[in-house]
């Protein structure tokens, strides 16, 4: 990756206080960039991590749809 | 800050109350995002909003997450608490949000009687076609045969189609959206918000813990391909035969 794409790569960030473990965000993300982190166990589920934050093309398809408000994209 | 965006939401949420007390996955966070995000895009001045909510899952929509004016009303009663806000204090901008068993069964005849008058106001019905909190009894919104607490043998009586018997009643402004179409539902409150007269949303929401979880569909994604793949809009629904729309929704603008 060149220096370019970095600088317009998107900060994603969950937060884990409010995430309640649906994961209708990992199944909504077209480009795949969201993940369940099977090894993690908190307040009794899974959470979830930015993956592939490098695929991420802004859509917000996963901030509209969190029913928790937990996931905040920006545009860097 | 880009408008409509979580980050630009969250300074209309009264501090300490998040995280909400929905099941994970409930659809009314959903409606919950997309209420903030309209006021938001809108540029309202939350301050001069009244939010009137009744008992239910549905109620806790605004009260005591939405950091402005919320009332917390008896079961059924928000649109007459509504009413009167609204006439003593016209100057507000008054928005009702409740469940499909606040506001089309308990409180079925003062919405319709609110929608003959054409009070100023805007209603959003929270549909999840079950009472959620009570443990999952029938609603007069679920579908013919879906199973509840109350008919475990599938419901045998039809549903009421919201909008329609609203739109009857002579509301000026009526739409039905999912809370999976949510863009198509943010520019509809948009436009409910700031319609003169009154305007009613029926939001189709979503229950996995007691409607998914006894009909066979237990996971919120689920449900949400299940809306996804059953609603059609007005446009596409005009050219297909009744057989065809048997088991769909028809989603989209109503009156307008």
């Amino acid at each position: 990756m060149n220096e370019q794409d970095n600088e317009c790569m998107p900060k994603i960030t969950i937060n884990g206080d409010w995430c309640k473990g649906c994961h209708i965000c990992v199944e909504v993300c077209p480009r795949r960039v969201l993940e369940v982190d099977e090894e993690a166990f908190l307040h009794g589920f899974h959470p979830i991590r930015v993956a592939r934050p490098e695929d991420c093309t802004i859509c917000r398809q996963c901030e509209l749809l969190c029913p928790d408000l937990a996931i905040v994209v920006e545009e860097e | 800050m880009k408008r409509g965006t979580t980050a630009s939401i969250v300074k209309y949420i009264r501090p300490r109350t998040f995280p909400t007390p929905f099941c994970a996955g409930c659809g009314h966070g959903i409606l919950l995002g997309a209420i903030l995000r309209a006021v938001d895009e809108l540029e309202l001045d939350f301050s001069q909003m009244l939010f009137v909510s009744g008992i239910g899952c549905g109620g806790w929509i605004p009260s005591p997450h939405f950091n402005t004016d919320t009332l917390h009303v008896t079961h059924g009663r928000p649109v007459a608490f509504a009413t009167g806000a609204k006439l003593f204090r016209p100057e507000l901008n008054v928005v009702v949000i409740g469940g499909d068993g606040d506001i089309a069964s308990i409180g079925g005849n003062h919405l319709i009687h609110a929608a003959r008058r054409n009070v100023d106001m805007t209603v959003i019905c929270a549909n999840n076609l079950i009472y959620g909190m009570t443990g999952g009894q029938v609603t007069p919104t679920t579908p013919l045969g879906a199973r509840t607490l109350t008919t475990p043998a599938g419901n045998p009586e039809p549903p009421f189609d919201l909008s329609r018997l609203v739109a009857a009643a002579g509301a000026t402004y009526v739409a039905r959206y999912s809370v999976w179409h949510v863009r198509p539902l943010i520019r509809s409150i948009k436009k409910a918000l700031q319609h003169e007269g009154f305007a009613f949303i029926e939001a189709l929401s979503t229950c996995p813990t007691q409607y998914g979880r006894r009909n066979e569909n237990p996971t919120p994604i689920g449900m949400l391909r299940a809306l996804k793949r059953d609603c059609v809009t007005v446009k596409r629904a005009q050219d297909m035969s009744e057989e065809e729309l048997v088991g769909k929704t028809i989603i989209g603008e109503f009156v307008s």
